[in-house]
């Protein structure tokens, strides 16, 4: 199968306007005949179900947490892109195109990219409507700040907890319509498999996560926006139940996952602390505006911070990279804190840490300033390490935290299904294969507020007066029964390791051999000891209590499953791809600087695998990236 | 080397505590407390890494792990909350249960653990509570009705500095229910008057503003206990939420019966 990525022709300014006036369109009044199943409440769930409810669509909505407000994207800090030139600064639709496609070391779709940053002044727009209490200014107009990677200012932001206040935006503007009967919300709910009927995806099979019960829904069009995979690693700055779970199992239907190999380590977070440890907590990458990233010279200074003198601080990414200085892209600030700490300068009682410090900011712009600022990430800060960053610099160091990769989809955010739309951080489309800060929730609700609710009619339209699948139909019962039959499996073997053990294990294996720094032997060893991880589980692991009731150690059991398999593929994917690019870096392709090595005469294609069944190899599929308005070119942040 | 997923060992001495934790099979079980003594208990744990450490032990002898609702860990999605030494989220002020660490317990420390208690929070299974009163609230008013493509250019309202601060200091709830929980009556009116004030200072939330006000605060009272004025919820509140907002709340509703009889043709304006 060829993939067709349906990119509109013309100038790419001119794309998506005309697509928009190319598309069919469904009456008003017909709207409501369609039923759209939305997986996920994140930004690009919460604002996909809110507008497609508000055009009359009849929606259900899928949430496994207690209430949707509480999807991941809420813990989102830093900030949202706009090219709104409010600072009159330069910016504009094409430098935010042109910087995203860049930063995403040309490996995204120009099209999609460019349709981002149109919609981009919209989204500000939208939730500055709903209430979204942005930063202001005295006057009363909107604040912007510079934010990692990028020299104009077109981060909008809410304190150091933006993420929550868009997505309570579009938390709220969900509710209302589920209020109004508009689209009916089904939390602590899970959906645990896709079901496909001749090669159309036609509905979703769930399990209640207090009952246990298993049912189905079925509709015209699923809408998966279920986040990303970066738990993969077990340890992210990702939530504990953050999964790949919805999209693994449309996988595993015949949607192709796109490019899992670019997965973004975070230069900012704080250091682990040991085996217990959970999760990893990521400190906001506007910290490093006003924080200056340095280690000591001498990797056997022992003295505290305070007291090393500057002659005897080594602020390597102002040496090596003067022109951006401390806020360079993601994937260059966390190799280059990498480096600094296997050459053993590292700092704190593990040495895994590097610092960073706002001496210099609190004597230029004083102490209110910088409170006014950060006040609730240093607090944080204060809480889990019991260290003061007004008195002593932060300790950080680089985690997982984003992941590039999804499920392929075309123009349309469409996957290979027909049917299946794929949202947010759990598609593949605009970040390339390094996605630049405040990018996310900048696609998460483009996705959801401006581009699903156009195109999602261009399917629909064809299907008026055609009857769907129910869920009597066998196709659904067959993929209830297999998620019947997979909890029992799951409670059947009672084995002796617990699912988070397991769960560590593999995390280290991938962390290890395809974290910030991958080569072809570390890649093949863990393709080889995956499997076996795999066979342990399935055959030792303990998931007790029953399917029956609330069941979080089966919940976790699942997901750790799919995280098993994944994991495989991304090591395959990785391995694959013989080059350097944004957050996949191999250490055979880099330049005699240890910069990334890009292969654009052989790797500028999306890599879209094709599931053939565990254990065996899957398909590859290429879709060629053209760059016609951005030309090639090595990034350079020197 | 790989810092990130640590292989090194500890410094600090660990911690040998007692922990009492309700246990309850499901929403209709009977339910009861029980003792478990942990051994080795890192003092820069979180409180929700302990729980997971006692985990680890049950499974590991065969019992059933205890059920308890948590995500985020960085204290912003709400979701976890219990009743630590009958207090909600514990002994530490301004701090939710997963950012609250070992360290602030005592070696031989002896902890009580229940779910938030509260009528309208019903139990699913051990700490883990049914919290979706809330969004019901929020879905009969908290919000400001703007579909999608409405919305006029951000700068068009200028909103004052000091406004939009407020209106966030508001917005920064997290909808954990530790007010409940904390409340002799149960009463929800500081989670219900942050999204009331969040919405009701901003110009934007002006249209829907006494409708909002008479819609959530109707909604709460039909789930929640009333306000007397215990303050508790204000202390508990992990986002130091002030009760100053219900004071707003109170106004705005008193406001609202007014101006709902004025839009009715009732009174003269």
């Amino acid at each position: 199968m060829t993939l067709d990525s349906k990119i509109p022709d013309g100038p790419i300014a001119d794309k998506w306007d005309n697509h928009k006036f190319d598309v069919k369109l469904v009456n008003p009044a017909n709207k409501r005949k369609f039923t759209v199943i939305v997986v996920g409440t994140g930004l690009a769930g919460a604002s996909a179900a809110a507008s497609l409810a508000e055009l009359g669509y009849d929606v259900k909505i899928i949430s496994f947490h207690d209430s949707p407000r509480r999807a991941h994207s809420i813990a989102a800090q830093g900030g949202i892109n706009a090219a709104k030139n409010y600072k009159n600064d330069g910016d504009s639709v094409h430098r935010l195109f042109y910087d995203t496609v860049k930063g995403g070391d040309f490996r995204a779709r120009e099209a999609n990219v460019h349709r981002l940053a149109q919609v981009s002044v919209n989204i500000i727009d939208q939730c500055a409507a709903q209430g979204v209490p942005f930063a202001r200014e005295y006057g009363g107009m909107l604040d912007n700040r510079s934010f990692g990677g990028a020299q104009v200012s077109r981060t909008f932001y809410a304190r150091g907890q933006t993420g929550q206040q868009l997505l309570l935006g579009a938390y709220q503007a969900m509710m209302r319509v589920v209020g109004l009967g508009m689209a009916e919300l089904y939390n602590r709910t899970e959906m645990l498999e896709l079901v496909v009927k001749d090669g159309v995806a036609c509905g979703v099979v769930c399990r209640n996560l207090v009952s246990g019960e298993v049912f189905s829904l079925a509709g015209h069009a699923v809408v998966v926006a279920s986040g990303g995979y970066g738990n993969a690693f077990y340890l992210s700055t990702n939530a504990m139940q953050s999964n790949v779970t919805a999209a693994w199992r449309a996988h595993k239907q015949g949607a192709y996952f796109a490019n899992p190999c670019y997965t973004q380590i975070h230069p900012t977070c704080i250091p682990a602390s040991d085996d217990f440890q959970s999760k990893l907590t990521l400190m906001s990458e506007s910290l490093r505006n006003d924080g200056r990233i340095w280690v000591p010279k001498d990797s056997n200074d022992a003295r505290p911070a305070h007291q090393i003198p500057e002659e005897d601080r080594d602020y390597y990414l102002e040496r090596r990279y003067p022109a951006f200085g401390n806020l360079v892209p993601r994937d260059i600030a966390s190799r280059a804190a990498k480096r600094e700490v296997d050459a053993g300068r590292g700092v704190g009682p593990q040495k895994n840490g590097v610092y960073l410090d706002f001496g210099a900011a609190i004597d230029r712009l004083g102490e209110d300033v910088i409170r006014d600022r950060y006040d609730n990430l240093f607090e944080m800060y204060d809480r889990i390490t019991d260290e003061n960053p007004y008195k002593m610099p932060m300790r950080i160091y680089p985690a997982v935290h984003y992941t590039m990769g999804g499920l392929w989809v075309d123009y349309n955010l469409m996957s290979n299904l027909p049917g299946l739309y794929v949202l947010g951080e759990a598609n593949f489309s605009d970040h390339g294969a390094n996605r630049l800060g405040a990018s996310a929730l900048m696609q998460g609700l483009a996705d959801g507020y401006f581009v699903l609710p156009y195109t999602i009619g261009d399917y629909l339209a064809p299907l008026l007066g055609k009857p769907i699948v129910t869920t009597s139909d066998p196709a659904f019962k067959a993929a209830e029964t297999k998620v019947s039959e997979g909890s029992k499996q799951l409670l059947s073997i009672n084995g002796t390791r617990s699912v988070d053990d397991i769960h560590r294990e593999l995390g280290k294996v991938i962390w290890d051999n395809c974290g910030m720094a991958r080569t072809e032997q570390s890649l093949t060893k863990a393709i080889s000891e995956i499997p076996a991880i795999r066979d342990e589980f399935w055959t030792n692991v303990r998931v007790l209590g029953s399917n029956e009731s609330m069941n979080q150690s089966l919940e976790k059991a699942g997901r750790v499953a799919d995280f098993l398999e994944f994991g495989e593929l991304m090591c395959r994917d990785a391995l694959h791809r013989n080059e350097s690019c944004g957050g996949h870096f191999r250490e055979e392709y880099q330049t005699e600087e240890g910069e990334a090595l890009r292969d654009d005469e052989n790797f500028a294609y999306v890599g879209a695998w094709e599931w053939k069944g565990v254990g065996s190899d899957p398909a590859l599929h290429k879709e060629q990236l053209t760059f016609d308005n951005v030309h090639l070119a090595t990034r350079s942040y020197k | 080397m790989s810092p990130a997923n640590g292989d090194a060992q500890t410094t600090n001495a660990n911690m040998k505590i007692k922990v009492t934790v309700w246990r309850q099979a499901g929403p209709n079980a009977q339910g009861a407390f029980k003792d478990y003594d942990l051994d080795d208990i890192s003092p820069e744990m979180s409180f929700l890494e302990m729980l997971d450490t006692l985990n680890e032990m049950l499974n590991d002898r065969g019992e059933e792990p205890v059920a308890f609702d948590h995500d985020c860990r960085e204290g912003i999605c709400g979701s976890c909350g219990m009743m630590i030494d009958g207090v909600p989220h514990g002994p530490e002020r301004g701090t939710a249960t997963c950012q609250l660490h070992m360290r602030k317990f005592s070696s031989g420390a002896h902890i009580k653990i229940e779910p938030f208690r509260a009528s309208s929070f019903p139990i699913n299974k051990d700490l883990s509570v049914d919290r979706s009163a809330f969004d019901r609230i929020i879905e009969s008013g908290g919000y400001i009705s703007a579909p999608t493509g409405t919305a006029p250019d951000a700068n068009l309202i200028p909103i004052p500095k000091g406004v939009a601060d407020v209106s966030m200091d508001a917005a920064q709830c997290i909808g954990c229910g530790a007010c409940v929980a904390a409340c002799p009556n149960g009463a929800a009116q500081l989670f219900t008057s942050a999204k009331l004030a969040h919405l009701n200072l901003m110009p934007q939330g002006q249209a829907e503003r006494w409708d909002r006000t008479v819609n959530m605060v109707d909604t709460m009272e039909s789930y929640f206990g009333s306000c007397t004025n215990h303050g508790e919820c204000e202390a508990a509140c992990p986002k130091e939420i002030s009760i100053d907002f219900i004071a707003l709340m109170n106004k705005d509703f008193v406001k609202a019966q007014l101006k709902q009889r004025r839009l009715a043709g009732q009174l003269f304006p």
